[in-house]
């Protein structure tokens, strides 16, 4: 019944980043997205720094550290200075009202859970039981890039995945190899300057940030 | 040691009676505060339970016995469910004969009382009281039974004073499925108890009133008896809380002198923290509109089960 300590403040941190994706669903405020952003990249630093230190794989402090940097403190800053500088802050209209989309959040949850479950029977390492929490992660942060409409909001959705995904591989498999990892810290850089380009470019042409406009194809 | 333990159980009752007002008195006064205002001080609501008891009470003529006998079951009520929930000690003979599930059929039934006796008069106010009220009821009551189904799937007991041995004298351990639990749990607090969020315990704007718009008909000792109930309300499910989530302190059993030496103690530095943390949650919230508070309670409800959920995965 009593599990080590460290195993329990992984289990911790997984409940808190779970916790963290279902507020983010329900948030309405763009610059409040951004901050939860920030404490979940804040959380999964804390959970890669306890697998590192207990599993002594060391070069999980390099994907740490890199975490810290780029998700915590400059992701954020860009997007805050975007969001601030493209006037967005205010609105983001969802698809659906909060409880529906929470309820069908709930059930991505106990999918994810059902689904994880046999594959972390078969794993040995010490982060297994949380490798249905970060499919959940990544399912609801999907969700959340379907039922917004704002580009922004978008954004921060494959961001969040993102970080589902980085716990994933954690809890997996210890991290992927540095190359993957440094590969994919660069995508997501690179990827959050061009698609902040774009928001200005959606903005000239159609004078809003609703990707609802992107859908009709002809101008007439 | 019948007989004791007898006592013991009047004697905790009669103390959260006695102590109940004084919590509402210290969350009103850190409203003060916290509003730059120098407030009544600790002691008003029983300066106004005082005052109230030595009025005379006006009853509407078509009045039914059912409006007479409500402040009284409603009172009843919130002081058995205070000797079901440990504050103090856990030995109480009472919590054997009822568990969680009955407790939260208790707070139905002093609801439902309450309910009943605004539509009593059959006035346009009351009768739009006691609808909104059961409309918070009937979605605060399943989330507040997937919160005791949390913590009961940990202790393996629908019993609080079980709940609390093992949680607080059991081997110390992290329960993420708790972390979930006790933020439905604060949310339903706010909402089955009429803090800010939901409700405005103290303003009389009928638009925005709940659970003052089914007491609005009550004077005097009635009137005294239905505030003492709502402290009497708070104070248990401030207990509820803390026997759940920080139960470290209480007395085992039926306490002997010098568990009790830390359990007094002990209780009254939570009741300052939580009072306190209550008075911030309320001043840096602002009331939401009545059709937000069904997507509030759903969120309560959503935590809860996802609580249960990792308790079932995470398999601690």
């Amino acid at each position: 019944m009593v599990t080590p300590l460290s195993s329990q403040l992984i289990d911790l941190c997984a409940a808190v980043l779970l916790l963290l994706s279902f507020s983010m669903l329900s948030q309405r405020r763009v610059l409040t997205l951004v901050d939860l952003f920030a404490l979940q990249g804040g959380t999964l630093f804390v959970s890669i720094v306890v697998v590192a230190w207990n599993t002594h794989q060391y070069q999980l402090f390099y994907s740490a550290a890199l975490t810290l940097v780029l998700k915590v403190i400059f992701l954020p800053l860009i997007l805050n200075r975007l969001i601030r500088r493209l006037g967005a802050q205010w609105e983001t209209e969802t698809l659906l009202n909060a409880s529906a989309t929470m309820l069908i959040g709930l059930l991505l949850v106990i999918f994810a859970f059902t689904l994880a479950e046999p594959i972390s029977r078969l794993a040995s390492t010490i982060t297994r039981s949380t490798l249905g929490i970060a499919l959940a992660i990544v399912m609801l942060s999907f969700l959340m890039m379907i039922t917004r409409r704002k580009a922004v909001t978008q954004v921060i959705g494959f961001l969040a995945m993102e970080n589902g995904l980085f716990f994933a591989a954690t809890s997996a498999t210890y991290g992927m190899p540095m190359v993957v990892e440094l590969g994919v810290a660069l995508d997501v850089l690179v990827g959050m300057v061009i698609l902040g380009v774009f928001f200005f470019h959606i903005r000239e042409q159609f004078d809003s940030l609703d990707l609802h406009n992107l859908e009709s194809l002809k101008e007439d | 040691m019948n007989t004791r333990a007898f006592t013991m159980q009047l004697i905790a009752i009669a103390f959260a009676i006695i102590v109940a007002p004084l919590l509402i008195g210290w969350v009103n006064q850190c409203r003060a505060w916290l509003q730059n205002r120098r407030g009544p001080g600790i002691l008003q609501p029983y300066r106004l339970i005082r005052k109230l008891f030595h009025k005379d009470a006006v009853i509407a003529t078509n009045a039914s016995p059912l409006f007479r006998l409500v402040p009284y079951v409603q009172f009843a009520s919130m002081g058995l469910a205070a000797g079901i929930i440990p504050s103090l000690w856990t030995g109480l003979p009472f919590a054997d004969a009822a568990d969680t599930i009955a407790l939260v059929g208790l707070f139905a039934t002093a609801r439902m009382f309450l309910a009943l006796a605004a539509m009593d008069i059959g006035t346009a106010f009351g009768s739009m009281g006691a609808r909104r009220e059961m409309l918070v009821g009937f979605l605060a009551e399943p989330a507040l039974l997937m919160v005791f189904f949390t913590a009961s799937l940990i202790s393996h007991s629908t019993s609080l004073p079980t709940m609390v041995n093992v949680l607080a004298h059991g081997p110390l351990a992290i329960y993420p499925s708790l972390a979930f639990a006790s933020i439905s749990f604060l949310m339903v607090l706010l909402a089955e108890n009429a803090r800010i969020p939901v409700d405005n315990p103290s303003t009389h704007l009928e638009l925005t009133m709940i659970h003052e718009a089914t007491v609005l008909e009550y004077s005097a000792r009635h009137l005294a008896l239905i505030e003492w109930a709502s402290a009497l309300k708070l104070f248990n499910y401030v207990c509820i809380g803390f026997a759940l989530f920080v139960p470290w302190g209480l007395a085992q059993g039926l306490g002997n002198l010098p568990d009790l030496a830390i359990a007094v103690p002990a209780l009254f530095i939570k009741l300052v923290a939580v009072g306190f943390g209550l008075a911030l949650v309320e001043t840096i919230n602002a009331k939401m509109r009545i059709f937000r508070v069904p997507e509030f309670l759903a969120s309560a409800f959503l935590l809860a089960v996802l609580g249960l959920l990792v308790h079932l995965l995470l398999g601690h």
